[in-house]
């Protein structure tokens, strides 16, 4: 047998298949592939998020490339007989392509992998992140190499520069102009800093290249750090992301034990290390001066930035501060050059974008995409439509200070720009798919709900501004909008924007903003009608079953928590005195018999 | 759950009373005399006790010190900080988006109805905490619940019902 034979079994360890107990399918097969005296050549690898969690756990077998989908811990012996001793395939277990309904052998010919381009995730998911051996078998620390042997500091920065890669922890600044403004700045030291601190909702992207791949994390910092002559590094990582610390901790152990980080990297005679911080659990600590303020041990208030942190950030000192992705992105650029970075997307967005495609569509997972992708591509052809083949209705991107667009933009190409031309904006890379069981007032409500507990209170525009603002979408949710609320909240909106201190504050009006200006029929529904389209807004909903519709089948009445569905005659009835309109039934029902109305007067 | 861990988690609350100050000062020689890992020891104390008793942050006053003001402003701005005890089981439900849309509030609701606590309290008998977490990464199996670090994924009411009966379900009934 020799090598080419041996096979490796990449068994999903990504938040997703974990939490749907990956870690025993993985635990399985190491034991009984150790524990074999049969001859097989196997590797078993843990591996960071594959991307498809929706049909989680995930296994994929190479060199034959094969996807196996929902694995559970007692397929595992199964899989061992036929794949990896015998050369056959475990169809039941294969991806079904949903037209076709045909088992799909291969991760490339799924329609949710085909369109995606990895630049970011190269390694995540197919790398095992606790051995840096993996990485380096995939050119990992080669780009640090050449920089630091073969290149000059200025050959670094340069080749960030003309790559076109901008910051993608949201607002898109310019990397390398970043990297050269601080390398010419002489005041010494100077820091390098990971923004880890992932706290939007419905995003974790961050987390799996810190999970997955987090060398590629080190080497981009460690590059940065030597091209603009920094000897001190700190990886914020929210401290909620426990095995993404611990899997950074191992590597930052390993890159120092094989001479990656410390003293004098690879006999060039320069230094640097990088320390963990954990985050305190606070959103606005995401934004850069906030973020400092948490290393330095301070609440984590931001300031006014008239002075940038790449003059005076971490302890007054020149710094530079890049997101995870964007840091995971620096090793590419090194090895393949910038122009072959920057023919892929757009001609002022170069490069992928990493996206948790997450909400009501049927491929929940972790992309990567071309910049400029467009979005109905990226939610019908990777995300494979909408849950339950509903209707569409919105997708939210850039996170709470992010907005909605509606499905007549949904041909805009995804580019930093296109997207705040939308009213909305990339942010760190939640995309967050709504279908007509969504009420957009609620999500303006949640959004601004999740912000007036994170706005740190520093300046007033913010701290009052959207806690009004959320007093009025409280109202309006529970049917006691007033006629003048939409204006009021336009020019609350517009002053919080104007007015507020940091990025947080000035974004926040973004969900208000978006939502009214694309679905400002749902809010006079609300307001005049006292009635919740979607259904969701409890006050204002009300459920009963169409008598020519239903079957008779009972499966809602089994799923209703409140025994509030009963047989009468031959059909089901909702009694609306137990309902608490959990939208359980609509969820069950196969021949959509259930149905919204609007507020019912009784009680 | 085993008994034998029951008993366990009982043992540490009842030295949680007391406040066994020795973890606090095995922290402190840990971490040099700099502001910088104030955070840091504040959540090592956290994690140990499952929440901030006033003992030791006289402790960590003293250790830097600086006005005790200073420790409670960290406290209550960050999250993961609490100055309340948690309960035996902390239940934290996400409410990430994903999961919002798919009912996270139903969630929230169902446990109001079953324990009679909303995010941030915790039950009388000390058993239960409620919290909201904002993302957890596993938007496929949204709604999440996770109780203690065990997930639950796709939660709807009826499941919720089984799950906290499991967990011994509202002591008072």
């Amino acid at each position: 047998m020799n090598d080419m034979d041996k096979k490796s079994i990449l068994v999903c360890c990504g938040p997703g298949c974990l939490s749907d107990n990956s870690d025993e399918v993985l635990a399985n097969f190491k034991q009984k592939l150790q524990g074999q005296d049969i001859d097989i050549k196997a590797v078993v690898k843990g591996t960071g998020c594959q991307g498809l969690c929706e049909m989680g756990p995930l296994v994929r077998i190479l060199p034959q490339d094969i996807l196996y989908c929902k694995v559970r811990a007692a397929d595992v012996d199964e899989i061992i007989e036929k794949t990896i001793i015998g050369n056959d395939i475990v169809e039941r277990l294969l991806y079904h392509d949903t037209d076709s309904k045909k088992g799909v052998v291969s991760s490339n010919q799924i329609d949710f992998y085909r369109g995606q381009k990895k630049i970011a995730l190269r390694n995540v998911g197919l790398i095992d992140p606790k051995n840096i051996d993996d990485y380096i078998a995939q050119d990992g620390y080669s780009a640090l190499k050449k920089v630091l042997t073969q290149e000059s500091r200025e050959y670094a920065i340069d080749e960030i520069e003309r790559s076109g890669l901008r910051g993608r922890g949201g607002a898109g600044f310019p990397t390398g102009i970043k990297w050269r403004q601080c390398a010419e700045f002489e005041e010494k030291p100077k820091y390098v800093i990971c923004n880890g601190d992932e706290g939007d909702p419905g995003a974790f992207m961050d987390r799996s290249i810190i999970e997955g791949d987090p060398h590629s994390v080190i080497e981009g910092m460690t590059i940065c750090a030597y091209a603009i002559g920094a000897n001190n590094g700190f990886m914020y990582i929210r401290d909620e992301y426990f095995l993404a610390i611990s899997n950074m901790t191992h590597a930052l152990k390993q890159a120092r034990a094989s001479g990656f980080l410390g003293k004098n990297i690879l006999g060039s005679g320069f230094d640097f290390d990088i320390e963990i911080v954990r985050g305190g659990g606070a959103f606005v600590c995401g934004e850069s001066t906030a973020l400092i303020a948490s290393i330095e041990g301070r609440v984590g208030e931001p300031r006014a930035k008239y002075i940038h942190s790449n003059e005076q950030g971490l302890w007054y000192k020149p710094t530079v501060l890049n997101n995870v992705e964007t840091w995971a992105n620096v090793p590419f650029i090194i090895n393949q050059g910038a122009e072959r970075f920057g023919k892929i997307g757009t001609k002022k967005s170069k490069g992928t974008k990493v996206f948790s495609l997450v909400g009501k569509v049927k491929n929940t997972g972790l992309i990567e995409v071309p910049m400029g992708m467009p979005l109905r591509q990226i939610i019908f052809d990777i995300g494979g439509g909408i849950n339950g083949n509903r209707k569409f209705k919105a997708v939210q991107t850039g996170g709470p200070s992010g907005g909605c667009i509606p499905e007549d933009h949904l041909d805009i190409n995804v580019d930093f720009d296109s997207l705040a031309e939308a009213g909305s904006m990339m942010g760190s890379g939640g995309m967050i798919v709504m279908d007509d069981r969504s009420c957009m007032v609620d999500v303006a409500r949640y959004y601004l709900n999740f912000l007036s507990g994170e706005s740190c209170g520093k300046c007033i525009p913010c701290r009052e501004g959207i806690k009004r603002m959320l007093e009025i979408l409280n109202d309006i949710c529970c049917g006691k909008g007033r006629e003048g609320d939409l204006e009021l909240l336009m020019e609350i909106a517009e002053t919080v924007e104007e007015a507020s201190l940091c990025g947080l504050g000035k974004t926040a009006p973004n969900p208000v903003i978006t939502t009214l200006r694309y679905f400002k029929d749902e809010y006079i529904a609300h307001i005049k009608e006292k009635r919740c389209p979607a259904g969701v807004c409890r006050e204002l909903t009300s459920y009963h079953i169409d008598q020519e519709l239903c079957r008779g089948c009972g499966l809602c009445s089994k799923q209703c928590p409140q025994d509030a569905i009963a047989k009468r005659d031959k059909y089901f009835a909702i009694d609306e005195s137990l309902c608490v309109k959990c939208g359980s039934c609509i969820d069950t029902c196969r021949f959509d018999a259930i149905k919204v109305g609007g507020r019912i007067s009784c009680k | 759950m085993d008994d034998e861990r029951k008993v366990s988690v009982k043992k540490m609350s009842d030295e949680k009373i007391t406040t066994d100050i020795s973890f606090t000062k095995e922290i402190l020689t840990k971490y040099p005399k700099e502001q910088r890992y104030l955070l840091a020891i504040l959540q090592d104390i956290q994690r140990h006790y499952k929440f901030l008793p006033r003992k030791s942050l006289s402790m960590v006053q003293e250790y830097f010190d600086i006005p005790l003001s200073r420790l409670y402003s960290m406290a209550t701005f960050y999250k993961a900080l609490s100055l309340k005890p948690k309960g035996e089981y902390v239940i934290k439900i996400c409410d990430g988006t994903a999961c919002h849309l798919r009912g996270s509030n139903i969630i929230i609701d169902e446990i109001k109805k079953l324990l009679d606590i909303v995010p941030g309290d915790t039950t009388r008998d000390g058993r239960f905490s409620l919290e909201t977490v904002n993302c957890l990464g596993s938007c496929a199996a949204a709604p999440v619940v996770v109780i203690n670090d065990r997930f639950f994924g796709k939660v709807t009411p009826s499941k919720l019902k089984e799950i906290i009966e499991e967990y011994g379900g509202n002591g008072d009934e």
